[in-house]
């Protein structure tokens, strides 16, 4: 069990090394000058190359490596070549958008996934497990930018409940972020939950066809007795690993929604440094990113580790 | 030896639709899109433009045709750079299997899986400048380690089955015995796999081209068009409604196919079939 851990341990810290040289060559080959695309095309030579000593940019790539990754590893992430402010701090602000998006997104997402996959596993082969697959199927098939288009156009224009777009900011009191996040985190939530519906169902017709649920019944509990007692936990082990998972790509792959709905969120802010040329957010930011999906990686399978006993041997 | 079942039918029937319209657009196209004619736009439906007119008078109809096209012509390449990358890595993983190689490959496999993809991505394409072209890199990369892991999983459990052995035997090398064995043992499973990775592509590339970094103007695409859409909902719902039909229709399309062709062609399921 130590062995697992370590051997893990090993690989989650290979992969992130292995990943921040993958992100910093991308974007070193990525064309275009921070400093001269600051300063604009009229720019002197002597103008842009003080610009580039200022920023570092002089230095050769190596130890410009290390002072990034030492830098994060202290939680500095640089100033921004655009904002000339702190790139930790605007990363700081722009996960208060994020963070509660992702949690709101995956929130919903379970909300609608896991009742609607119990159902259809216990209605298994009839009518309501048809139906919960078709809504799945279509829900997969939705790509989630159109669908916020869509919901913009019926709950922000046309009956005005919403904003169609916007942050108002949690200084303005917890209901007003909320509201703001609401469409946004439907969009994210409606193709993950189908994801998630289908396989909680899955799962839950998987342990179904177990011995013990066969012995409950015997027992003389009722379908829903034993799905309630005895195979839902049992069957949610597979649906909280996809929900984790999830939460990463929530965090991730919000960039698009973060432009329908114009949100200040990290998304917008890499797609806007992209833009802009400003490298040192684009590494930092993209980085995180990275971090978080192999970070959530590295936990859901040393939990699993520690649920299910056979995985515990060193042997394997 | 395919067994028709509904989930089949219902995705040749859709997929049919989408390909249909790419390929007759080759050949014949209800209206000219490259010219702009603001007097006739944003016209409704009518039995001239049977999905109306967008923005700048074009006809919508067209628009989707030629959309069918990019959308259809990258994600089929993106999984083709998936499938001749990634089965011969996993086959070759497979074959030293235990080995440090098969370590590396699959340890590659884990990195890649790691990105965000949608970043990378939006990285790749901002870097190489936006065209289809950089999407179909942008969006093939990512279907590597997933037909490397998959071919190199199921080819792991065939080595450990008897014709192979008795290949091997024969004096085969690993090579050959990958190629006129395993391979063609492979091929339900990377067909279904190809399918999945096809209508994700149509996904990726309707996103990518929605924020810009897909196809440029004036190459129609349906990404672009609810990207154009986007402002004009209050105006004009179908403008957004159109395209995104057209993607949902086509990824359902290719969904069910998936999951029909999985029933249709697995071995263990046509032989309880035969009995």
């Amino acid at each position: 069990m130590i062995n697992y851990f370590f051997r893990r341990l090993f690989t989650f810290v290979l992969s992130l090394a292995l990943a921040s040289i993958v992100i910093f060559s991308l974007v070193e080959i990525a064309p275009g000058d921070p400093a001269s695309f600051m300063l604009g095309i009229n720019a002197q030579a002597d103008t842009i190359a003080a610009l580039r000593a200022e920023l570092g940019l002089d230095q050769p790539k190596l130890s410009r490596y290390l002072a990034w990754i030492s830098g994060m590893l202290t939680g500095d992430f640089g100033i921004s070549y655009t904002y000339r402010t702190n790139v930790t701090e605007m990363v700081g602000d722009r996960l208060w958008v994020s963070l509660p998006l992702a949690i709101y997104a995956l929130f919903l997402s379970t909300v609608i996934a896991i009742p609607t996959g119990v159902y259809a596993a216990a209605k298994r082969g009839k009518t309501g497990d048809f139906t919960v697959i078709s809504a799945t199927q279509i829900g997969i098939a939705i790509p989630n930018f159109w669908f916020a288009i869509i919901l913009v156009g019926i709950f922000a224009i046309k009956l005005q409940w919403f904003s169609a777009g916007g942050f108002s900011g949690w200084q303005n009191g917890m209901l007003n972020g909320i509201t703001s996040l609401t469409l946004p985190a439907l969009a994210l939530a409606l193709p993950q939950a189908a994801i998630l519906s289908r396989i909680m169902r899955s799962a839950l017709i998987e342990t179904l066809g177990e011995d013990y649920i066969r012995t409950a019944r015997a027992k003389g509990l009722s379908s829903w007795q034993t799905i309630w007692g005895h195979a839902l936990r049992n069957a949610l082990i597979p649906v909280l690993t996809i929900i984790g998972l999830q939460f990463s790509f929530l965090l991730a792959g919000a960039i698009i929604i973060e432009q329908v709905f114009y949100l200040p969120g990290l998304g917008r802010l890499v797609f806007q440094a992209i833009t802009q040329r400003d490298l040192i957010v684009v590494e930092s930011v993209v980085m995180l990113l990275v971090f978080a999906v192999i970070l959530v990686n590295f936990i859901v399978d040393i939990a699993y580790m520690l649920v299910d006993p056979r995985l515990r041997q060193d042997s394997i | 030896m395919i067994k028709p079942n509904t989930s089949l039918q219902f995705g040749i029937l859709f997929c049919l639709a989408p390909l249909a319209m790419a390929t007759i657009s080759f050949f014949w196209q209800p209206f000219d899109i490259t010219e702009l004619n603001i007097s006739n736009r944003l016209k409704s439906v009518s039995l001239t433009h049977p999905f109306g007119t967008d923005h700048f008078g074009r006809d919508m109809l067209t628009m989707i045709m030629v959309g069918a096209r990019t959308s259809i012509a990258v994600a089929f390449v993106a999984v083709g750079i998936g499938v001749l990358i990634g089965v011969p890595l996993g086959l070759f993983a497979a074959t030293c299997r235990g080995s440090i190689i098969d370590d590396g490959v699959m340890r590659f496999n884990d990195l890649v899986f790691a990105f965000p993809s949608l970043v990378i991505a939006i990285l790749i394409t901002a870097i190489a400048g936006p065209s289809a072209f950089n999407a179909i890199i942008a969006i093939g990369i990512f279907n590597i380690p997933v037909f490397a892991r998959i071919s190199r999983g199921a080819a792991l459990s065939l080595w450990q089955r008897d014709f192979i052995l008795s290949a091997q035997v024969a004096g085969k090398t690993g090579f050959r015995i990958s190629i006129e064995h395993i391979l063609p043992n492979l091929m339900h499973i990377l067909i279904v796999q190809a399918t999945i990775q096809f209508s994700l592509g149509i996904l990726a590339e309707a996103g990518l081209s929605y924020i810009g970094l897909g196809a440029q103007p004036p190459t129609p695409s349906w990404g672009r068009m609810l990207a154009d859409a986007q402002t004009m909902v209050s105006l004009s719902p179908r403008l957004a409604i159109v395209p995104g039909i057209a993607i949902i229709f086509t990824v359902l399309g290719l969904n069910l196919l998936g999951d029909g062709l999985r029933d249709a062609l697995d071995p263990r399921l046509r032989g309880s079939i035969k009995k």
